[in-house]
């Protein structure tokens, strides 16, 4: 079972809390919502989660892959 | 990748529907409720057995949000409230979420007495130093000389130690931690709900709208760095002098006795007085 | 058909025996003079039936437990005295905005202030309908004898129970510790009024059409709601919409305007040719009472109205003595708080004489005969 980051730009109200904390710099600010930068750099370590106030960043578990690229 | 769902744990947790929740952008409370929801999940409590009750200020809006049995009350009177229920429920996992000055201001009384009696209830303080709702007043945790409107030339009162206060009240689990630290935040929140008796965890919030602008400690960013960076554990600070401990936060469990008659049960023991054999 | 045994009691103890009989089954509270035997009563006799008593750390407190407790499913109570009435003021305003059904006790001291602790005065009549801030329901009733705390309490809880109102149970100190033989009821003897508790429309606080109180269902139970003391929409959740705070403060009036007929109870004592109409309540109804046959005795038409629900306010009935009588006078033990509801009531039908005491002495027979004659 994987992990994979998202982001719900709704909820986000641009505190930067997760780009400051994230040790990997995989993500940015943008129009003061979080972007994810640079997924490739993602170690799933989710020390954005455990600080988003907003709910707005978090990593869900990818329980089938081929459902996932079906999708 | 982008979503409009929330994760597995909020859906679970919170009354999604209300969200985004009304807390200012950076604002400590959300990541603390996020912690009290992980500790439930860790626990596996059923949302039916949990009841929520929260007073007035930011942190009681906590109370719209989480998806247990949850009551919004008065200022100051949670933790009253919340010894009515327990006493009347014992077998509900009853949680008190208020903010500094709800808890330890206006409802001080309620916090020693309730520490006192030992009612197994689990206070989790979203301690600010400020207040919040009405617009930065200075609360009984701001700390001497710092700003708020209605300390324009510094506070002149001394602050309280909200954990040394429970505990020399009588509470039988205290420990603080810290919106920065969540991963073991969320562990002291789950040892006092275990704790039969009662539990208080006084977690540092940050509010970089009013605390954090008026004192010029940042915005939220820099108000957790500030937590990381000034954050002790309980175990590094038993090897540090009271210098060195100046101006640090000790975190971790501060205290725990174990053994100490919890009030609802010792209550059960006159009612089986009459009822078991009598 | 009241087969019970007879007892020796003291006003106080035969508030919780009533209490206990309505259901009660939680009591918290702070002593406080000329109450206080209601808290030691209900510390003793709850435990026996399961209930559950605390004594908690201020008045304040005792007021909130009483919520909570009543939120958890089971049916609440406190006893105070003046000062502390007037503590639990605010959180009263939260049972009545939330819905939450509870009995506060008031055994009524000589105030303001701690004025005469153990002395009797009827001073907090207004501050039981307008002691907590905003339009908010509220009804009150006043014994007036030993037997009559007893069966009007378990009237307390019903009401409390079917409106989802606070219900002021206002004692005066006359009344509390007074010692009357009593007739105890049976539980077959009395009817029992118990909260609804269903879920019903999905949300907790969904009101049916033509319908004014939502359901109760208790915390635990597994229907999983808000309470708020802010206003709020069916769901229980805060709201900032004026529509619906106009509709669930109408609503929450409307519980009560809507059903006086059913909330007021009064008693009536030679009205039928009454010139002198005496109105009084609770601890002074017995000198009132002595006076009047005093009256009738020397030829003088002299009649009682006694209002047992103090709020609402039987403004029916004392329009329709207004019309009838020639003079009212109202006897309480305060400076003219009733006085000013039946000058309302009475719109100006009759003459209005008011005898009252403020000192903490009793109001004697013959000092209502006097008034009367001196009319």
């Amino acid at each position: 079972m994987g992990k994979r980051l998202v982001v719900n730009h709704r909820w986000c109200k641009g505190c930067g809390i997760c780009v400051a904390f994230c040790p990997k710099e995989v993500l940015a600010m943008k129009n003061d919502k979080i972007q994810i930068a640079d997924e490739s750099k993602c170690i799933r370590c989710g020390q954005c989660e455990l600080r988003c106030p907003d709910y707005a960043i978090f990593l869900e578990d990818v329980i089938n892959k081929t459902t996932e690229e079906a999708q | 990748m982008s979503t409009e769902k929330p994760s597995a744990l909020i859906s679970k947790y919170l009354r999604t529907q209300h969200l985004p929740h009304i807390w200012c952008p950076g604002c400590g409370h959300g990541i603390l409720m996020r912690d009290v929801a992980k500790a439930i999940d860790n626990l596996k409590i059923d949302n039916d057995n949990v009841c929520l009750v929260s007073g007035i200020g930011c942190s009681s809006r906590i109370a719209g949000y989480m998806d247990f049995n949850t009551i919004h009350t008065t200022h100051g009177r949670a933790i009253a409230f919340a010894t009515g229920i327990k006493l009347a429920k014992p077998e509900m996992t009853v949680i008190v979420v208020a903010g500094d000055g709800d808890i330890s201001a206006i409802g001080g009384n309620h916090l020693i007495h309730a520490a006192r009696r030992n009612i197994d209830l689990t206070v989790v303080v979203f301690n600010n130093d400020i207040y919040g709702m009405t617009g930065g007043q200075y609360s009984p945790t701001t700390p001497k000389g710092e700003l708020g409107t209605t300390a324009p030339y510094g506070n002149i009162d001394r602050p309280f130690d909200i954990s040394a206060l429970a505990k020399g009240a009588g509470a039988t689990y205290v420990a603080r931690g810290t919106a920065y630290h969540a991963v073991q935040t969320i562990k002291m929140i789950q040892d006092g709900i275990s704790h039969k008796g009662f539990a208080l965890i006084d977690c540092i919030s940050a509010c970089p709208t009013y605390y954090g602008r008026k004192n010029k400690k940042g915005g939220a960013v820099e108000m957790m760095k500030w937590q990381q960076a000034n954050g002790v554990s309980v175990e590094k600070a038993a090897g540090m002098t009271a210098e060195e401990l100046a101006g640090k936060l000790v975190i971790g469990k501060l205290h725990q006795e174990m053994g100490v008659p919890e009030f609802t049960e010792e209550y059960q023991r006159i009612i089986d007085r009459f009822t078991v054999g009598g | 058909m009241i087969t019970g045994k007879r007892v020796l009691l003291q006003g106080n103890e035969a508030c919780v025996e009533g209490a206990l009989m309505a259901g009660m089954r939680f009591f918290a509270g702070y002593p406080i003079t000329p109450s206080t035997e209601i808290a030691e009563q209900a510390a003793l006799r709850l435990p026996m039936v399961g209930g559950k008593f605390i004594q908690m750390e201020d008045e304040i407190a005792a007021m909130a437990a009483v919520i909570g407790a009543s939120a958890a499913g089971l049916k609440s109570m406190t006893a105070t005295s003046g000062p502390g009435f007037s503590l639990k003021q605010e959180n009263i305003g939260y049972a009545a905005l939330t819905e939450i059904p509870c009995v506060i006790v008031n055994v009524q001291r000589c105030g303001p202030s701690t004025g005469f602790p153990t002395q009797p005065s009827q001073g907090d009549v207004m501050q039981a309908k307008w002691g907590t801030h905003g339009d908010h329901p509220i009804i009150a009733i006043a014994p007036a004898t030993v037997a009559e705390t007893y069966t009007q309490i378990i009237r307390a809880f019903n009401l409390s129970e079917k409106y989802r109102v606070p219900v002021i149970y206002l004692m005066d100190e006359i009344v509390g510790h007074l010692r009357e033989g009593i007739t105890l009821l049976r539980k077959e003897d009395i009817d029992i009024i118990d909260r609804k508790t269903e879920v019903r429309g999905g949300k907790a606080f969904f009101v049916p059409e033509g319908e004014l109180v939502p359901s109760m269902p208790p915390f635990g139970q597994g229907f999983r709601y808000n309470i708020t003391g802010l206003m709020h929409n069916e769901s229980g959740f805060p709201t900032n919409s004026a529509e619906i705070a106009r509709r669930l403060i109408t609503r929450l009036m409307r519980k009560i305007d809507d059903n006086l007929d059913d909330i007021i109870r009064f008693e009536e004592r030679n009205l039928f040719d009454a010139e002198t109409a005496l109105v009084c309540y609770g601890g002074t109804t017995r000198s009132v009472v002595s006076a009047m046959e005093s009256a009738r005795d020397r030829g003088i038409k002299a009649g009682m109205f006694r209002p047992i629900t103090i709020w609402p306010f039987p403004d029916k009935q004392i329009a329709e003595i207004a019309k009838k009588a020639k003079r009212i006078i109202v006897v309480e033990h305060n400076y003219g708080q009733i006085l000013r509801e039946v000058e309302r009531a009475a719109a100006g039908q009759c003459e209005i004489k008011f005898l009252g005491k403020i000192d903490g002495t009793v109001i004697l027979p013959d000092e209502v005969l006097e008034t009367m004659l001196n009319f």
